[in-house]
Formats: structure tokens, sequence, C-alpha cells
């Protein structure tokens, strides 16, 4: 059966939230859409994340900051890492998506969309400095596999995209 | 080894990518420019990130205590069963965006059918890796394009990338034994299938790259079987030093 909707205890929520991504920290895994499940089973926290990008180094770490802050509060736990069903962008949270902008990465559009604004076609990503949508690609890879680089051509600044997974 | 036909199978469809990406990795640093340096070694991750799902997975077969490592770094150069494609250097920038162009156009159809595999583990890898390869195709496609219908000298690069790699291009379409094995399990993908939507996108492309299209039908094979280009052992030299000198060391 495919989850969609992950299903996490309620008394593990803020433990968890206190985990996120070293390349974005503003974003925690819960508001990411990276852990699937996190269930207390018989004294243990069974934990199963799916990674953003199959290479993304993130993954290693973020496994191990969750087994130690559920020591912390005084949870064993095994994580799992499923790769199916595959993770896709639309699993970030509102919340999440403002977070990543506050912290200056533009967040990901629709499929549609980003394919137009990848291919050049359109502008449409807006400039996480001034808000500007007179935006430019520079290139279809970023700083890290999840983001594509781009300039506003208002304010100059280059900033980074999430890209659209689906 | 029970179900040895299946780890070959992986295998074989692993060693391309991990090789793949051992050669972008290569240009990490080296680039033509920061944004195609950046672009090549985010490709090279992914195709990493994919081969370690496949020798994870590998590796359970085997049993043994064998680990994904054992299985990247400890084979010697005739148990690689990459395609001759993968193992070629990075002569030039235009080299290495065809080299690129040819392996991701064939990537892409193989992983929309791998999608379907009776096997589960190769069908959910197939669905989170077809997703990055997706954007793999798109970057080289566009490079081909820009440089095909570029100056007259990135048009006469592109040309000649194309005239020496395209004799590597029909053993994709090869099976080995194991291959034909799996195929008739229905976890494999027939390759034999995926030729003709293979040639006819690769032409449709190279045509508005004002490329021609080489008329050769001699073309080499070997890699399946584990018999390479001389480049390999050299690229095998630089990735397994490491685990060779230090055995067993880890990150």
């Amino acid at each position: 059966m495919t989850i969609i909707t992950p299903i996490i205890d309620e008394q593990l929520y803020p433990i968890l939230e206190q985990v996120s991504d070293p390349e974005i920290p503003v974003l925690s895994i819960l508001e990411m859409g990276v852990v699937r499940l996190a269930q207390l089973i018989d004294g243990v926290v069974k934990v199963t994340i799916t990674p953003t990008y199959s290479g993304c180094p993130a993954m290693d770490v973020i496994g191990d900051d969750i087994k130690s802050i559920l020591k912390e509060n005084g949870y064993e736990s095994t994580i799992k890492l499923v790769l199916s069903p595959a993770w896709t962008t639309d699993w970030i949270t509102e919340k999440g998506r403002k977070a990543l902008l506050d912290y200056g990465i533009a967040p990901p559009l629709g499929a549609e969309a980003d394919k137009d604004v990848l291919l050049g076609n359109k502008k449409l990503v807006g400039c996480p400095q001034c808000g500007s949508t007179n935006t430019k690609m520079v290139s279809q890879f970023g700083s890290t596999a999840c983001k594509a680089f781009f300039q506003c051509e208002d304010c100059l600044e280059p900033f980074d995209y999430f890209k659209c997974l689906k | 080894m029970k179900n040895e036909n299946l780890y070959n199978y992986i295998l074989g469809v692993a060693d391309n990518s991990m090789i793949l990406g051992q050669r972008l990795g290569e240009l990490c640093g080296h680039g033509p420019s920061l944004e195609t340096d950046i672009a090549c070694t985010n490709v090279s991750l992914d195709l990493f990130g994919q081969v370690r799902s496949y020798f994870q997975y590998a590796a359970e077969i085997a049993g043994e205590e064998k680990t994904e490592d054992d299985i990247a770094f400890l084979r010697r150069e005739r148990e690689y069963r990459n395609v001759l494609l993968v193992e070629q250097p990075n002569t030039d920038f235009a080299y290495t965006i065809v080299r690129q162009f040819l392996f991701d156009v064939y990537h892409l159809l193989f992983l929309e059918q791998m999608q379907n595999s009776e096997d589960e583990t190769l069908a959910a890898i197939a669905k989170k890796s077809i997703k990055e390869v997706s954007y793999h195709e798109r970057f080289s496609t566009d490079w081909v394009k820009r440089l095909g219908d570029g100056t007259e000298e990135s048009q006469q690069r592109i040309q000649k990338a194309v005239n020496n790699l395209w004799t590597y291009t029909d053993e994709l379409f090869h099976q080995t034994e194991s291959d034909k094995v799996m195929v008739a399990t229905g976890v494999a993908v027939d390759v034999t299938t995926l030729k003709d939507a293979y040639y006819a996108k690769v032409n449709s492309v190279l045509e508005i790259a004002t490329i021609e299209v080489p008329e050769s039908k001699w073309f080499q094979k070997g890699g399946k079987n584990g018999v390479h280009t001389e480049h390999l052992g050299f690229l095998l030299a630089d990735m397994q030093y490491m685990q060779r000198t230090y055995p067993g060391m880890e990150w």
C-alpha cells in the first residue's frame, strides 16, 4: 500500500521537529516530508525515512540525528530507509515552503511550471529577496542535488530554486 | 549463490551508473565552467546514490556478509559489466556531453520499463531514479543542441565525439545469458525492445543540433561480458586505490 500521509505518533512530533536537513537548517525533516512513519512499538521507536534524491548525502546524518535526539528523550529507535513511494516536493508542507522562502531559497513550483522555467520558456520563479519574477535560470543544477541556480534580473541577487520533483 | 542470475543482472545495470558516475566525478573542480562543473558532479552524485541502492540489494542477495563497498571496490576489471560507452574518457567537454547524452536517452527508456519489473526493489529504485535521470537527459540534450548548432569549432567537436562514440551505442541493446533468464521471469527489461525508440530520439536531437548521424554499421561490444577498453583499468586503479591500500576503511 502506498502511504502518502505520514503516520507519526503525537508525542514524537515535538522531538522529531527539532531535526533538520543539515543542508537546509531552517527546514525540519517533518516539514520536508522525509519522515514517513514514526511509531512507538514495544518500547522502541520505529522510524521510516525516505531520501529526497538517491544520492542525498544528508540522509546518513539525518538518520544519526534522529537516533541521538530520540535517545536524549529516552527512546531507543530503529531507522529504516525506504525508496517507495518515491519522495516528491508535494510533500513539503506549507510551513516548510514559507521557511524555505524566508531562508532565501525559492520553493518548488508545480510540475508544468517547473518544466517551463527550467527550459527557460517562462519567468515564474519569484526572487526570495525582492519578490520579482523577472528571474533567469543560470544552471539546472545548483549547490545541492535538489536545487537549481537562478539569478534575479531586477535586484541582481543570485539564489537557489528548489526543483520540483514529482 | 542462490539467485546468481539476479545478482549478475543487478550488477550489469548498476555498473553503468557507477562507472559513468566516476567519470563525471573526475570533473569535480575541472569542469569548463563553474555551472557545468557543478552540473556534472550533481549528475554523478545522483548516479552514485542509485548505485548504492542497487549494490545494497545485490549484497543482500550475495549474503556471506558481503557489503555494498565490497561490490563497488573489490572486483577485478573483468568482473565489471558496464557497457564500453560509459568508461570512455573525458577527452573534451564535447565528449563528456555526447557520452552523457547517448547514455541518458537509453537510461530514461530503460528506467521507464524497469518501473514495471516483477521485482519490487528494482521497480522502486527505477521509480526513484527516473525523476533524477529526466533532469540528466534534459541537461545533456540541451548541451548537444547548443554546441552542435553553435560555433564552427563546437559543432566540429560534437560531430567528432558523435563519430567516435557511435560505435559503442549498439552494445546498450545486447543481452547476456543472465539478462535473458531474468527477462523471462519478468524481472529484467528486454533492452532489445528499446532500440528503435532510442535511435529515433537520438537522431531527432542530432538533427536539431545540425550533426550528421554516422552511417557505420560496425559496433564495438564486450563490456557486458567483462571485456573492456584499456580505459577502464586506469579508472579502477584510481577508484579502488583507497580500499585496496587501507582495506575496510570508512569515510
